[in-house]
């Protein structure tokens, strides 16, 4: 049996509705973000192996609203959902978006992440440790890649987050 | 002088070109089945990534060892030989193994392949040693995280082969290749089936107060409080009441990372030939931070300047690290 586990419910009065609204916005690049990597970076798909079929729940903690994945290359599932309506997942992680987003492209550790509590997992432990190296093995910034993807408004609102949300975790860089 | 190789993780292809990026003299690896001790899902090679990754680390000086570190129940060993075929038709430079029938296997059928002999031989003596040597032509030891430096020193001195040893990384600390401890609890074998703690057994549970629990095969082995750092899900790490602590404590080890930094003047001074970093399941970014500071505290070294060693306590477990044994006997 795959257990289950449910994204935390922290509505404030209103953000039920905000959160409605940014999904609708949304959902047409998280759509083509998705695409992109799956045509881009086929082998992540064998490092998922029965993982494929997996539902997870990204809940970036300071955003309004959570993120659903079903990594399979028939039937690609991305979508912003409102935590309250955030279907039951095999997997839930959960930290600050920008900590999840350099997790994806390898500017931080996860093992690290999870060390310093930053990060959270429930669920199955299988898919996210299967995830994680999934996309690991992939070269380059999926970050980089999904702004400019959306030309100079899309490396802005990057650049904007980068700044918005300082790092905490990171380890420095070595000269 | 030792030549001061640094030995580099990589659990995927990327990791690897990574490492070899980085400044890896030699990285290891491993296939996606049992013949390694990080047999984990969505981890490691397929033959032909391990193809790419022999042409990628040859062309830019670095070599690639291939770990075949595990032992093979009875019966089975078929998987472990046909592993050895694939990397020495691969080309790798080096099998890194554990068990008699596979470093037997492999010095007649490959004669002209390095064998090293892995952490996982728990070979901490001279005479276990050279009996490795003798026997199977072993051109490399890896050390059991158990010896002071003045015992690596003299070790030096009585064996015929190249000491290497961890200089960062997790530090379980049972007997290598030895512990059943997770055996125990999930049936599967770290040395057997290649993994401690397989996630498949593994589950985090958030409580109510923000404090997780981690859970293996249904036991609660610690329960981190919120502002805790958290360690591996590993049993040796965990956090048990006894009749003499109630309120629990850390019986075995509590969640530490080996980083022997500041000991490495000394141990390139002792004869060590070849220092690997711990960390095959982690990241490229952990991969990419510890394989560039160590290898600028080894040119360093080599150039004879002080070595100016970068802070890598947030890579580490529970954000705690220690020398060990290393240090001194009494470290525990
Ligand atoms: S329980 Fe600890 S000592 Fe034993 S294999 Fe796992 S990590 Fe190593």
């Amino acid at each position: 049996m795959i257990p289950t586990s449910e994204p935390t419910a922290r509505l404030r009065p209103g953000e039920g509705a905000i959160a409605r609204l940014a999904c609708l916005v949304l959902q047409p690049v998280l759509t083509r973000v998705v695409r992109r990597v799956a045509t881009r970076h086929p082998s992540l798909f064998a490092r998922l192996g029965p993982h494929q079929a997996t539902d997870f729940l990204i809940d970036p903690v300071e955003l309004p609203f959570a993120l659903h994945l079903r990594p399979d290359p028939q039937a690609l599932v991305f979508r912003a959902v409102p935590r309250d309506t955030a279907p039951q997942a095999g997997a839930t992680i959960r930290g600050r978006f920008l900590l999840l987003l350099e997790l994806i492209d390898a500017e931080q550790d996860g093992d690290a992440a999870f060390f310093s509590r930053d990060l959270e997992v429930s669920g199955d432990t299988e898919a996210v440790v299967r995830l994680r190296n999934a996309l690991d093995d992939m070269d380059g910034s999926l970050a980089e890649e999904a702004s400019a993807m959306f030309g100079a408004p899309g490396r802005a609102v990057l650049a904007r987050l980068r700044r918005a949300y300082p790092d905490a975790t990171k380890p420095q860089e070595y000269a | 002088m030792s030549l001061a190789e640094l030995i580099c993780p990589a659990g995927t292809p990327a990791a690897l070109r990574t490492a070899v990026d980085a400044g890896a003299d030699a990285v290891y690896c491993g296939f996606q089945d049992a013949t390694n001790a990080r047999n984990f899902p969505g981890l490691n090679f397929t033959p032909d990534e391990l193809a790419e990754a022999v042409t990628y680390a040859h062309a830019r000086g670095t070599k690639v060892l291939l770990a075949l570190n595990t032992y093979p129940p009875a019966g089975k060993v078929d998987l472990w030989r046909h592993a050895a075929d694939t990397g020495a038709r691969l080309g790798v430079d080096a099998f890194i193994v554990a068990d008699m029938g596979v470093a037997d296997y492999i010095a007649r059928t490959y004669p002209g392949i390095r064998l090293h002999l892995s952490v996982q031989a728990a070979a901490s003596s001279p005479e276990a040693t050279r009996y490795y040597c003798e026997n199977f032509g072993v051109k490399r030891v890896v050390l059991p995280r158990i010896l002071t430096i003045p015992e690596i020193r003299q070790l030096r001195r009585e064996i015929p082969c190249e000491i290497e040893t961890f200089i960062f990384g997790n530090h379980g600390l049972m007997v290598e290749g030895r512990c059943s401890l997770t055996n125990y609890l999930t049936g599967q074998s770290t040395n057997m089936d290649g993994v401690c703690s397989p996630a498949s057994d593994v589950e985090y549970v958030r409580d109510a107060d923000g404090s997780m629990s981690s859970q293996l095969a249904g036991f609660t082995i610690d329960r981190f409080g919120v502002d805790e750092k958290a360690g591996y899900p590993t049993i040796c790490k965990g956090r048990y009441a006894a009749p003499h602590r109630p309120e629990g404590y850390y019986a075995f080890e509590e969640p530490i990372s080996l980083n022997l930094s500041r000991l490495l003047p000394e141990l390139i001074e002792a004869g060590v030939h070849a220092f690997k970093i711990e960390g095959r399941q982690r990241s490229k970014s952990y991969v990419r931070g510890v394989v560039r500071a160590f290898r600028a505290a080894v040119d360093d070294i080599k150039a004879g300047r002080e070595a100016n060693i970068a802070d890598l306590i947030a890579l580490t477990e529970g954000q705690k690290q220690t020398q060990g044994a290393f240090e001194t006997k009494k470290w525990r």
